[in-house]
């Protein structure tokens, strides 16, 4: 290395693209990233190998792992996941997961690699036009062609991923670029961008407006979703919900901003949520979103939507203010300020007689799901339930659960007790299979001293299984929960619901589990009776390190309550 | 109801940004009737005008998604009575034909069409106006012979009186926030 001191005094330092990467990497404070190398990406691992004591590298056994793990590990710690890849096959093999963090906000940074600049455009091997397939599935990108301006551009890319409503961002840096040889200042990160509003600023008029409608509400409800997480306003939300008494209900991607047990929270919303906050949803007054988007999953069918209710809509995002659901007041900003702003607002309050009204819904679901869903009888089959409320108990609500996608997903979100903040991470928006795995090894690299379990069906262990390799070789302590019903159960669900039961490709011809988690030196046990449940819970929770536990569970059991596609979320189903 | 909206987004200029928003577009199913891009008033800043037919509810969403994008300033909608707007056709004939009678001459002057180029082989003409006009005087001159044709996307510039200017300076402060 070349230390040239210039006319300015400004130190310049000549480096490769690739070193100069690697650099800014580490002035971000990133000390974990995820990737798989290749040929165009080799110049980045080359300076990598350099600078192992302060960055540690996890490699994936496929892209799409190293997404997903780079997520887990952004949705505990709050801060960005990072992802490096090569080109062509290694770049699109990122899709998946830039698209489930796109729709869940979740800030990533994927770094490809690319043909050199004078091949782009002539089909060389491994090169695709990664800058335009990913345009749809990222919140920013870029393709960088000169050595020079890579310290711009991961700033850049870091400042928007984690800015204003966070995303995925996509680097793409050619080969030449990464070799290339410049001198490079300082680095410096990125802090504003002329053209890009991350914080609108609050509007007194509307904190005022809200405030009134809230004060004056006499059945108002709180819709809670991620922004409360993103927005790290654990205290504030607290405050507000228990200064004013309002019963507060959550999307999954907003499960765990509240505990669980908290006496107004009154569940979770949408197809598979709760009796209670679905049909009062269409009953209520005031509806107080807070940092939620009315996913289609949450509000069926939008038309029959909370029709006689004044909305209020706390969002970052102006373009999601009026795009599902009507906003009477949009309140524009962060809600960690927007909430602060209102707490000195509102009126302390308490809503008995409408929090009673829960309460008796509530103890119908009791009695018609939840109570069998829980404790079937002896001669039944296990139900996802009771193995849930077994790991809640005994992991006394305080683990971090990572799910993948389906039936056991929502048993999961719907019966662990979650006690802590930020606990809660499965992909919300895109629904992917195969989430779970990677990003429980990324959850539990950000979090090392929590315990982190992946709640996993078969169907979704499969399109992932690999990363066991990771587990393998890190030795990283993911216990993970395998729900086998030899189905693709929720889409068996389906079909049992709304297509007269046939039951066309959902039947899972299974390998044998344990032999495939020996093969990757992980402990597992396989439980096929319930007197050897709880027991065998103990022992997976408490095992030093990681190890699997397969549950044989119903075969045929539907999740309920359920609103079936295009119905209104009063029309939930209990049976 | 469907109308016509002329769409004008400001942005930074880089490459990317044109196929970022034309992307909201295809998404939606909105076919982009027109579309023209060129450095706006204010230096490094790139205009864009999109003529769309949707209905308001949906061009006021686009919208937003559109200002959404990082490098985009600012993106307005106007219905067509809000702005002034022209396009531009050029015809490409036979010289011989115009040499030949004088019908063609009289029908350039009569739309106020002006003779671009004259070449020994074909004639450039061209008029600027709304697109009903530069279309009459395609359908006019076509029983003659016209051997290319084209025109441009709309330009336009909305009637209220805020500069954009205004809007640059509003959105670098609340950047900066
Ligand atoms: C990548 C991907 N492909 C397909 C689907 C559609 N899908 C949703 S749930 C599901 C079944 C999941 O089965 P399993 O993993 O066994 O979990 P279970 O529902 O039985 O708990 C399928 C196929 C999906 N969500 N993601």
């Amino acid at each position: 290395m070349k230390i040239v001191a210039t006319k300015s005094q400004k130190t310049k330092i000549s480096m490769s693209g690739a070193a100069a990467l690697v650099n800014c990497l580490i002035r971000e404070g990133v000390e974990t990233l995820f990737g798989y190398p290749g040929g165009a990406i080799m110049p980045v691992y080359d300076a990598l190998f350099d600078q192992k004591e302060k960055i540690k590298h996890i490699m994936t056994r496929h892209e799409q792992g190293a997404t997903h793990a780079a997520q887990g590990f952004a949705r505990v710690s709050g801060k960005v996941g990072v992802c490096l890849a090569t080109s062509g096959p290694g770049a699109t093999n990122l899709i998946t997961g830039l698209a489930d963090a796109q729709l869940d906000s979740t800030p990533l940074v994927c770094i490809t690699g690319q043909v050199p600049g004078k091949m782009i455009g002539s089909d060389a091997f491994q090169e695709t036009d990664i800058v335009s397939i990913s345009m749809a599935v990222t919140k920013w990108n870029i393709q960088v062609t000169k050595a020079k301006d890579i310290p711009a551009a991961v700033a850049k890319a870091f400042y928007i991923a984690r800015s204003g409503k966070p995303g995925p961002v996509l680097v793409d840096i050619t080969k030449d670029a990464q070799f290339e040889k410049a001198e490079f200042e300082n680095y410096e990160t990125c802090d504003q961008i002329r053209s890009y509003v991350p914080n609108p600023k609050l509007n007194e008029e509307a904190l005022d407006q809200a405030a009134a409608l809230i004060n004056s509400a006499r059945k108002p409800l709180i819709l809670f979703g991620h922004g409360v997480l993103l927005s790290n306003a654990k205290k504030e939300f607290e405050d507000f919900v228990e200064k004013t008494g309002i019963p507060a209900a959550w999307t999954i991607m907003g499960l765990s901003a509240l505990p669980t047990s908290h006496p107004l929270n009154v569940g979770m919303l949408g197809m598979h949520g709760n009796y209670a906050p679905n049909i009062l949803t269409n009953e209520c007054d005031v509806l107080i979103a807070v940092g939620m988007r009315f996913d289609d999953r949450v509000t069926g069918d939008v038309s029959r939507y909370a029709k006689q209710a004044k909305v209020i809509h706390l969002e970052i995002d102006p373009a999601e203010i009026n795009k599902n659901v009507e906003a009477d007041v949009p309140v524009l900003g962060n809600c960690k300020e927007s909430l602060k702003a209102l707490l000195d607002k509102v009126n302390e309050n308490q809503h008995d007689q409408w929090l009673a009204r829960f309460n008796e819904l509530n103890a119908q679901e009791d009695e018609k799901v939840i109570k069998d869903e829980l404790n079937p009888r002896a001669d039944e089959p296990m139900s996802m339930g009771e193995v849930i409320k077994h790991i809640s108990h005994i992991s006394r609500g305080n683990a971090i659960i990572v799910t993948d996608v389906g039936q056991h997903q929502m048993v999961a979100q719907r019966y662990y007790e979650y006690a802590n903040w930020k606990s809660n991470v499965t992909s919300g928006g895109l629904g992917t299979m195969g989430f779970a795995l990677p990003a429980a090894i990324g959850a539990k690299f950000a979090a090392p001293h929590r315990q982190v379990i992946a709640v996993i069906g078969d169907g979704g262990f499969q399109m992932t299984i690999q990363e066991l390799g990771v587990i393998f070789e890190t030795k990283v302590d993911v216990k993970i929960l395998l729900l086998n019903n030899e189905y693709l159960g929720m889409v068996r669900q389906w079909q049992d619901m709304f297509f007269e039961k046939r039951y066309s490709s959902v039947d899972m011809v299974n390998p044998d589990f344990q032999m495939i988690a020996k093969g990757y030196g992980i402990e597992s046990e396989k439980v096929t009776e319930r007197e050897k449940l709880e027991d065998s819970i103990h022992s997976f929770l408490s095992h030093e390190g990681s190890c699997l536990l397969e549950v044989m569970v119903g075969k045929e059991n539907n999740i309920f309550p359920m609103i079936p596609t295009g119905a209104s979320v009063s029309e939930i189903r209990l049976e | 109801m469907k109308e016509q909206f002329t769409i004008s987004i400001y942005t930074e200029n880089l490459i990317g940004i044109l196929h970022r928003v034309t992307t909201i577009f295809t998404r939606r199913h909105i076919n982009i009737e027109s579309i023209t891009a060129s450095e706006s008033e204010v230096k490094d800043i790139h205009r864009y005008t999109l003529v769309v037919s949707s209905t308001e509810d949906q061009i006021k969403k686009i919208v937003k998604q559109i200002e959404k994008q990082v490098d985009v300033f600012k993106a307005f909608y106007h219905k067509n009575d809000g702005i002034v707007y022209q396009e531009m056709a050029l015809y490409k004939m036979p010289t011989k034909l115009l040499s030949q009678t004088k019908e063609v001459e009289y029908i350039v002057r009569k739309h106020h069409a002006r003779l671009l180029a004259v070449e020994p082989d074909f004639t450039i003409i061209e008029k600027t106006g709304f697109k009903e006009e530069t279309q009459e005087l395609f359908e006019q001159l076509k029983p003659h012979g016209i051997l290319e044709f084209v025109r441009s996307g709309r330009i336009s510039i909305s009637k209220p009186m805020k500069e954009f200017q205004e809007y640059f300076t509003e959105v670098e402060e609340a950047s900066r926030l």
